[in-house]
């Protein structure tokens, strides 16, 4: 149970401020310097936050939608939604206007507190279909100087207005902090949702709280701790860390000064507690790549060998055995000349725990991180169950695990394998969502959605979406998401979605990655226009060819999926884009959509073509959408231009580059009825797998 | 020859109601006038931020030796500036580049730091050549939206030559038309559009 005085954020928050008072509670990096605002600080704006919305009429469960990156002026805005009994509702930076209006809508929302113009303008769109937002109020006023609207506000007002209110209100700020409950609802984390409209799950301060709490014993956090808000704070795992457990363990939040400048702030700050998704910490891992690439000979076998003995000594400790006496004595010498400034130059130098989460990691990820000395765990929880549901115990790490549950949470497997859990932080329901509610919350029991099991040593183990994992025609289990990391693990894969469902073999349609496809391209003098131009060049298909056979060979250590190889891929004409919402906001691939939208390309692959034309419906930034039609003098090439880049605001010329067709591959092992046929010269060789 | 590259043959150069024509380069940078270039002229193998520091080399007073040992009254001004520097990149979105060598960067950004560079000068009146060259759309559209920004923030007047006609009918209040260095058009874009002489000139009729 909790302590009624410490039941609810901003009670806490209150605490801070007396108990921790002169301790950094955030920091922002703002015109180059790191700017620090203490615990007593933090409560005093959220205080003046507060008295100004409550100036504006704020009542008891109204909803505050809060929108842009990470800064601490947001998070005083959800502290102080909540000291007067409301419910923030952060919504996700880059969401476009429907997206947005959407929740506006849903959610009732009557005031915003929003980063700056970008976020202004969508809004100010969403106001003219949802009249019910009535305030929008922003933190960075550059170039709103002529903006006329009287809902807009700027911070610095709405904090004079609550000095004002203050003045007439005198203990407002304090009687409206006491009333609140463990049981008020704290937040409303829109879910991105890979089907459907998104989900609003509402959490309470107790959700919140008590899930907090049990994390931070487990893993013994300090209010020592320093941790990155980098993650869109409309995520509840960035409202869990860098709000929920800063605010109960006391710790230090630190916001980087833009996305851009992320990896050279982590630098500057070494946190001891870092959370990334497993396409952060592939990024990293490619950036690394890409730098130790471009050294001088000496050094670049350097790296490669050491990081080599590291992973060796890394398999055997994830064994619990002893290294072997050669790379015992290596080891340290690798520290010395490789990990130690590695983890430095990476900012991760003082981590003490790090997670991973959100999808299934690449074992060869997991253990590049592990074997520099990184304490990186495995985390697996979701929205509903406050974040965290199971979490790796220190010294009892595995790559395919997501560790015993949390103190307090209760596991069981459904009858369909489907993972089943019941916790304090269960949260409360979908908010106007009864249905889904239905199909959720059973008896208090959450249907997590994912399929896994429990190992021996009581870990749990998730496998894929329930929906995702099928067979192929001849029985083999297809684990689509397993294949999927494999291939990305390669620094030139981006994203790979694979197809074989009750399918004869296993097929991929892969994203190379443009920075480190681009970079190796230059380096062999390979010119290229675009990505589109670029991954349709048969020097970079025969590139991901060899990524493709490796991870083929890697499966055949696995008994059940070693019939699950992928026989033919294609590199996708454009970057899979949340835009086009082939993937969610998260990054999470769509399958469904992607499936059905590249139905023709998938087709071809178990086909016998190998070229298919395609035209590609490409949405912008600001939600509009184009078609893509045939270039001219060419009518019978319904061909893709456009889409560029991920942030293209324009289509390409159409006359301009080649044409969009694709050329399936083959690799694995020979499917006897397309053995040599239709695929380029370079293919037929003979295939590695097969051996002499 | 308004930045005093060039002196003229014959007339008057009048800034802030006064004879400016005789003026060399320096003197014209004093009265607060600065300048980008068509091909970018940064200092290749300087960070981005000390390519915009040099910016500010003509508000810097101090002697030489202070400056050396960085102590006293020059420690203060270099924070100074340092901090005023930090607003323009804030505004220009370059943080991320802040250490980067200038030389290695992409066009587009090159171009962005130049801006930068001319606006730590604090001018009154800003001339850009060509800022939009060899730009594509979407850094176009940046650039736009930088020189607006400018003029709104910092109130500078900002004189640009460009051949992007949309761009100088969308961010101009006032157009000059030229035609093989003669005046051929002045006034409101609209004006100027619709203009005859601008419409032949551009567009082209026969020379007979």
């Amino acid at each position: 149970m909790l302590d009624p005085g410490l039941d609810t954020f901003p009670k806490l928050a209150l605490r801070n401020a007396q108990r921790l008072s002169r301790k950094v509670a955030i920091r922002e990096k703002d015109l180059g310097i790191w700017q620090s605002h203490t615990w007593s600080q933090y409560v005093e704006q959220a205080r003046l936050i507060a008295l100004g919305l409550a100036a504006l009429g704020f009542a008891r469960r109204d909803k505050t939608a809060v929108v842009g990156d990470n800064r601490p002026q947001l998070y005083w805005a959800m502290l102080a939604t909540q000291a007067l009994g409301g419910i923030p509702v952060p919504l996700y930076q880059d969401s476009i206007e429907k997206e947005m209006q959407y929740i506006v809508g849903h959610a009732e929302v009557r005031f915003a507190v929003v980063e700056d113009q970008e976020q202004v303008d969508k809004l100010l769109h969403v106001r003219s279909q949802c009249p019910m937002l009535e305030w929008i109020v922003y933190a960075d006023a550059r170039g709103l100087r002529h903006y006329q609207d009287p809902c807009l506000l700027s911070l610095d007002e709405l904090k004079e207005r609550g000095r004002k209110f203050a003045q007439d209100n005198p203990g407002y700020f304090d009687q409206e902090v006491a009333r609140g409950s463990a049981q008020d609802t704290a937040v409303i984390a829109y879910t991105s949702g890979t089907t459907g409209q998104p989900k609003g799950a509402m959490l309470s301060h107790r959700n919140l709280i008590e899930t907090a709490r049990s994390a931070i014993e487990r893993e013994r956090l300090t209010s020592a701790e320093e941790v990155m808000a980098y993650l869109p704070m409309a995520w509840i795992g960035d409202h869990m860390f860098s709000f929920g457990q800063s605010m109960v363990a006391g710790f230090t939040t630190n916001c980087p000064e833009s996305a851009a400048t992320v990896l050279a702030d982590l630098k500057e700050i070494g946190p001891t507690y870092f959370f990334a998704p497993p396409r952060i910490w592939e990024n990293i891992l490619t950036s690394v790549m890409i730098r130790v690439d471009d050294t001088a000979w000496v050094k670049r076998r350097m790296v490669h060998f050491f990081l080599d003995v590291a992973r060796r000594v890394e398999r055997r400790r994830l064994a619990h055995r002893a290294p072997a006496p050669l790379d015992r004595l290596l080891y340290p010498l690798g520290w010395l000349l490789v990990y130690g400034p590695l983890r430095d130059n990476l900012g991760m130098g003082k981590i003490r725990v790090a997670y991973t989460a959100g999808e299934a990691i690449g074992p060869e990820l997991f253990e590049f991180y592990r074997s520099l000395g990184i304490n990186v765990k495995q985390l697996y929880g979701m929205t509903e169950s406050s974040a965290l549901i199971c979490i790796q115990q220190d010294g009892d790490v595995k790559l395919d695990t997501v560790g015993p549950p949390l103190p307090g949470v209760e596991v069981r497997i459904g009858e369909t394998g489907e993972v089943m859990y019941r916790s304090p932080g269960v949260f409360q329901g979908y908010y106007k969502n009864p249905e889904a509610t239905r199909e959720t919350l059973d008896d208090g029991w959450v249907h997590s959605g994912d399929a896994g099991f429990f190992d021996k040593d009581g870990h749990l183990k998730i496998i894929d979406r329930a929906r995702d994992v099928g067979r192929l025609s001849g029985g083999t289990i297809f684990a689509p998401k397993y294949l999927e990391n494999k291939l990305k693990f390669s620094p030139y894969i981006k994203e790979a979605v694979c197809v074989g469902h009750e399918r004869a073999f296993v097929s991929a349609l892969i994203n190379i990655d443009l920075a480190s496809v681009g970079n190796w391209a230059e380096r062999r003098g390979l010119a290229y226009t675009s990505y589109t131009d670029l991954a349709q060049k048969a020097e970079v298909y025969e590139l991901i060819r060899r990524e493709v056979v490796r991870v083929n060979r890697s499966l055949l250590d696995e008994e059940t999926l070693r019939g699950a190889q992928i026989r033919r891929f294609l590199l996708l004409h454009k970057e899979l884009d949340a835009d086009d919402q082939e993937i969610t906001r998260t990054r999470k691939v769509r399958r469904g959509f992607v499936a059905q939208k590249y139905a023709p390309l998938i087709d071809a692959l178990y086909g016998t073509a190998d070229h298919v034309n395609v035209e590609a419906q490409v949405t912008y930034e600001d939600g509009r959408s184009a078609a893509h039609p045939a270039p001219r003098g060419q009518p019978d090439q319904r061909a893709l231009r456009g889409g560029a880049g991920p942030r293209g605001g324009e289509p390409r010329d159409p006359t301009r580059g080649d044409r969009g067709h694709h050329r399936p591959q083959r690799c694995g092992q020979d499917h006897p009825a397309q053995r040599g046929q239709r695929v380029l010269p370079a293919l037929r060789r003979p295939d590695p797998l097969r051996g002499p | 020859m308004v930045s005093g590259f060039y002196q003229p043959y014959e007339g008057q150069i009048l800034f802030e109601g006064r004879d400016r024509t005789q003026l060399r380069p320096y003197d014209v940078a004093a009265l607060g006038v600065a300048r980008t270039f068509q091909n970018v002229a940064l200092f290749k193998g300087m960070s981005v931020l000390d390519n915009i520091m040099t910016g500010r080399l003509l508000k810097m007073r101090g002697s030489f030796l202070l400056e050396a040992l960085y102590w006293g009254p020059a420690m203060k001004q270099e924070l100074e500036h340092r901090a005023f520097v930090e607003r323009i990149i804030d505004f220009l979105e370059i943080q991320a580049i802040r250490k980067a060598f200038a030389g290695k960067l992409p066009y587009g950004l090159q171009k962005r730091v130049e801006l930068a560079r001319a606006l730590a000068a604090e001018p009154k009146l800003l001339l850009l050549d060509e800022p939009m060259a060899g730009m594509n759309v979407e850094e176009k559209e940046d650039m736009c939206r930088f020189i607006l920004g400018v003029n709104d923030e910092f109130g500078t007047t900002i004189a640009l030559i460009e051949h992007d006609m949309s761009v100088v009918m969308d961010i101009s209040d006032r157009v000059i038309a030229l035609d093989y260095g003669r005046k051929i058009a002045d006034g409101r874009p609209d004006e100027v559009r619709a203009d005859q002489g601008v419409i032949d000139a551009y567009l082209g009729v026969a020379h007979a």
